[in-house]
C-alpha cells in the first residue's frame, strides 16, 4: 500500500528453462536463467527479439503457452515457492501479489467489458470487498495513472480508449491488489513515441511510490540508465552479463553487451527512447542442442575456445569489478584492456 | 445505437420490397395465371372471364401496387382452391411453423454450443472427435433421410412418438429433431472455431494473469466475445429452417406454413404461395434484422457504427 517501505526479496529465480516443441525439434528459449529481485529495486532486462525475455516473464507468471515446459531450481516469490505450486494455488497469487503488463496494450483488455469492470474484478477476485470498494479503488488508481476524468472513463469500453490510455488502464489494472511484484513486458514499443517516455516513467514513479519490485523488459536504454537498479542483458536464452546499472553501463564486460552500448556508453548522457546499437548478424536458432557461447558467431573477440564448452557466468572480480557483477565470456578480462573495435557496431 | 438500428431497418424494408417484387412476378414465371387457373383444355371465354376477375389484364405494375397495397394491409387475396381470404389461413398456420422453428433452433443450440465449446476447450480429444462426427454426419445427411431414420425407430420400430399430425407436444419432437439437427453441424463449428480463435487472445491472457479461475475466464471473458457470431448465425439458420420446414412438415403432416406451401404448389394455388414465400422472406429479413442487433447489443464496438 502507498508509502510503506519493506525491504527484503520479492523474486528468487534460479536456472529457469523453457522449451517448447516445434516442428523442426526443441526450442530452448530459455537455458538456465537466474536473478533476484528486491521490494523497492528495478530490474532491466535487456536484449534483441528472440533472446526469450517474454517467455522468462510468462514463465515467472505461470502463462507460458500450454505446450512449453518449464523448469527451475527455485522460483519463488515473497519466498514462497511457485516451481511446484499447483494451479489453484498460483491462481490466487496471480493478479494478487505479482502482476504483469504486456506488450500489446490494444488487444490486452476485454472489448466486451467496459473499464470498470474488468479493474474492479481484479480486486473482487482476491479480496473480500464489494463493487462499491472496488470501484473506488479502480478510480483512484485510474487517476493515479494520470487517465483524465477516470470516472468517465470507468463506463467506457476499451475500443473508446487510445493504445497509452489502455497500457495506463492496464498499469492500474496490475496496482489493484497492491502487488509484491510487477513484470513489464516492453510496455510502450506498441505505443507512440511521444508517450513512451511518460509511460516508463509512470512506471519507475508508481514503483517508488508503491515500493514493489519491478522486472522491466525494454529497449530503451536511456529509461534502463535513470531508472533500473540493475540490469541483466540476455542473449538467446541466457542471461551473459548482470549487475548494479552503474557497472553494466560503465564497465560493460561481454561483447554483446558492449556491442548493445556501444552508443551511449555513459548513463546520465544517453538520450531518451535512444535504441539499441545494431549488431551485425543474427541471434542463432535457439532449436536443438548447443555448445560453446552462443554470441561466438557474431563475436568480433572469437576464440577457439569459445566454442568447445559451456561458458560459465562468472564475476568480474579480476577485472575491478563488483561481487554482483557476472559476466558469461571466457574473454572478458583480456577484452575488458582493449578498445571495442569500430566494425563490432554499425548504429 | 439509435442510427444503428435506423440503418439496419432501411436495409431490411429494401430487402422486403426486393423480395415482393420477386414474389409478385411468380405468377409470370409459372406461365398464363388465368389458364392455370382454369385448368388446361378451358374454352377461351373462360380464360378471358377469369383474366378480368383476377385483374390479370391490368398493366403489370398496377397489378402489382394493387396487390403490393393489399399485402400491406393483410389482404393477400382469395385462395383460388380454398374459397376463403389467404391471409386467414396463413395467420392460422404461421405460429405451427413458428413454434417447429423455434423448438428446431432450441434442439440444435442445445446440442451445438456445448458440444463445440467443449470441443473448442480440449481440441483432439474424445470429446472433439465425438463433435466432430455429429457435424459430419449431420451435413452428409439430407434431412429428410433423418427424419425417415427417426420416423422408422422411435415411430414405427420403438413406437415412442406419434408419426403425424401437430395437435399435441409428442407431434413436435421429431420433426424438431430432424429440422435443427440440419443446422446444428454449423452452429457447432462456428462456436468451436470462434471459442478457439477467442482462447489464444491476448485478453484472455489478461484474465488469467488478474487470477481469475479457468471457469470465469471461459464464461465470463471468452463465451461472451465468442458467442456474438453464433448469434446472428442462429437467427439466419433460423430463417433457413422456415425454408427448410417445408420437406420436414409434409414428411409429418404438420398443419404449418411448409405442409400449406406444398399444398398449395400442387393445387397450382398462386396467391398462397406468393402469401408464404412473402410471409416468410419478411420473417427472414426480420430475423437478420434481429441479429444485427443482438450483435450490436453483445459487442460494444459495433454499437457506434
Ligand atoms: N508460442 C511460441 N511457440 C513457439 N515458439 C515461441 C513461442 N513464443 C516464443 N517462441 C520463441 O521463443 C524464443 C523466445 O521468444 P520471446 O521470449 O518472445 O523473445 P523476446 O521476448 O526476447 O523477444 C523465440 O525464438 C521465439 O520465436
Ligand atoms: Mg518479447
Amino acid at each position: 500500500m502507498p508509502g510503506v517501505a519493506m525491504s527484503g526479496r520479492v523474486l528468487t529465480v534460479e536456472d529457469l528453462r523453457v522449451t517448447l516443441p516445434v516442428p523442426a525439434g526443441t526450442l530452448h528459449a530459455v537455458q538456465g536463467v537466474s536473478f533476484h529481485v528486491d521490494r523497492g529495486e528495478t530490474l532491466c532486462i535487456v536484449g534483441e527479439s528472440g533472446c526469450g525475455k517474454t517467455l522468462t516473464a510468462l514463465a515467472v507468471m505461470d502463462l507460458l503457452p500450454s505446450r512449453a515446459r518449464r523448469t527451475a531450481a527455485r522460483l519463488e516469490l515473497e519466498g514462497q515457492s511457485l516451481a511446484g505450486a499447483g494451479e489453484r494455488a498460483i491462481a490466487d497469487i496471480r493478479g494478487n501479489r505479482m502482476a504483469m503488463i504486456f506488450q500489446e496494450p490494444m488487444t490486452s483488455l476485454n472489448p466486451a467489458y467496459t473499464i470498470g469492470n474488468q479493474l474492479e474484478e481484479a480486486l473482487l477476485r482476491h479480496r473480500r470487498v464489494g463493487r462499491k470498494q472496488a470501484r473506488e479503488r479502480a478510480l483512484y488508481l485510474l487517476d493515479r495513472v494520470g487517465i483524465p476524468s477516470a470516472a468517465r472513463r470507468l463506463n467506457q469500453y476499451p475500443h473508446q480508449l487510445s493504445g497509452g490510455l489502455r497500457q495506463r488502464v492496464m498499469i492500474a489494472m496490475a496496482l489493484m491488489c497492491g502487488p509484491a511484484l510487477i513484470l513489464a513486458d516492453e510496455p510502450t514499443t506498441a505505443l507512440d513515441v511521444t508517450i513512451q517516455a511518460q509511460i516508463l516513467h509512470l512506471l519507475a514513479e508508481l514503483q517508488r511510490e508503491f515500493a514493489m519490485g519491478l522486472v522491466l523488459i525494454t529497449h530503451d536504454l536511456g529509461i534502463v540508465a535513470r531508472i533500473a537498479t540493475r540490469v541483466a542483458v540476455m542473449y538467446a536464452g541466457q542471461v551473459v552479463e548482470t549487475g548494479t546499472a552503474q557497472a553494466i553501463f560503465s564497465a560493460p564486460a561481454h561483447p554483446y553487451t558492449r556491442g548493445l552500448l556501444a552508443c551511449i556508453p555513459v548513463p546520465g548522457k544517453t538520450r531518451r527512447g535512444d535504441r539499441l546499437g545494431t549488431i551485425p548478424g543474427m541471434v542463432p536458432s535457439l532449436i536443438g542442442e548447443m555448445r560453446g557461447c552462443r554470441f561466438a558467431g557474431r563475436c568480433p573477440y572469437v576464440a577457439g575456445a569459445c566454442r568447445e564448452s559451456e561458458v560459465p557466468l562468472e564475476t568480474g572480480l579480476e577485472t575491478g569489478g563488483e561481487q554482483d557483477h557476472l559476466v558469461r565470456c571466457i574473454r572478458h578480462a583480456e577484452i575488458a584492456g582493449l578498445a571495442a573495435p569500430s566494425e563490432a557496431v554499425v548504429s | 445505437m439509435l442510427a444503428f438500428t435506423l440503418k439496419r431497418l432501411g436495409v431490411a424494408l429494401l430487402v422486403a420490397l426486393t423480395v415482393s417484387l420477386i414474389t409478385f412476378s411468380m405468377i409470370y414465371v409459372s406461365g398464363d395465371p388465368a389458364i392455370a387457373i382454369a385448368g388446361e383444355g378451358a374454352r377461351a371465354q373462360d380464360i378471358e372471364a377469369i383474366r378480368k376477375f383476377y385483374g390479370f389484364d391490368r398493366p403489370i405494375i398496377e397489378q402489382y401496387f394493387n396487390w403490393l397495397i393489399g399485402a400491406l394491409q393483410g389482404d393477400f387475396g382469395r385462395s383460388y382452391t380454398l374459397r376463403q381470404p389467404v391471409a386467414g389461413v396463413i395467420f392460422a398456420r404461421l405460429p405451427v411453423t413458428m413454434l417447429l422453428g423455434a423448438l428446431a433452433i432450441a434442439f440444435a443450440l442445445v446440442l451445438a454450443i456445448p458440444l463445440g465449446v467443449l470441443a473448442a476447450v480440449r481440441p483432439n480429444s474424445l470429446v472433439d472427435r465425438f463433435a466432430l462426427t455429429v457435424a459430419v454426419v449431420g451435413q452428409a445427411m439430407p434431412s429428410f433421410w433423418f427424419a425417415l431414420t427417426l420416423v422408422l425407430w422411435l415411430g414405427v420400430h420403438w413406437r415412442l412418438l406419434p408419426i403425424t399430425g401437430s395437435d399435441r407436444w409428442q407431434n413436435f419432437v421429431m420433426p424438431a429433431i430432424a429440422l435443427g439437427y440440419y443446422v446444428t453441424p454449423a452452429i457447432m463449428r462456428l462456436t468451436r472455431a470462434g471459442v478457439l480463435e477467442v482462447l489464444s487472445s491476448d485478453y484472455i491472457r489478461t484474465a488469467r494473469a488478474k487470477g481469475l479461475r479457468p471457469m470465469a475466464v471461459l464464461f465470463k471473458h471468452a463465451l461472451r466475445n465468442a458467442i456474438i457470431p453464433v448469434v446472428s448465425l442462429s437467427a439466419v439458420q433460423f430463417g433457413f429452417m422456415l425454408g427448410g420446414s417445408i420437406v420436414i412438415e409434409t414428411i409429418f403432416q404438420i398443419n404449418g406454413l411448409g405442409y400449406l406451401a406444398w399444398e398449395s404448389i400442387q393445387r397450382k394455388d398462386l396467391p398462397t404461395m406468393q402469401a408464404i414465400v412473402l410471409t416468410l422472406s419478411v420473417i427472414y429479413v426480420l430475423l437478420t434484422l434481429l441479429g444485427d442487433l443482438l450483435n450490436a447489443f453483445l459487442d460494444p464496438r459495433l454499437r457506434v457504427a
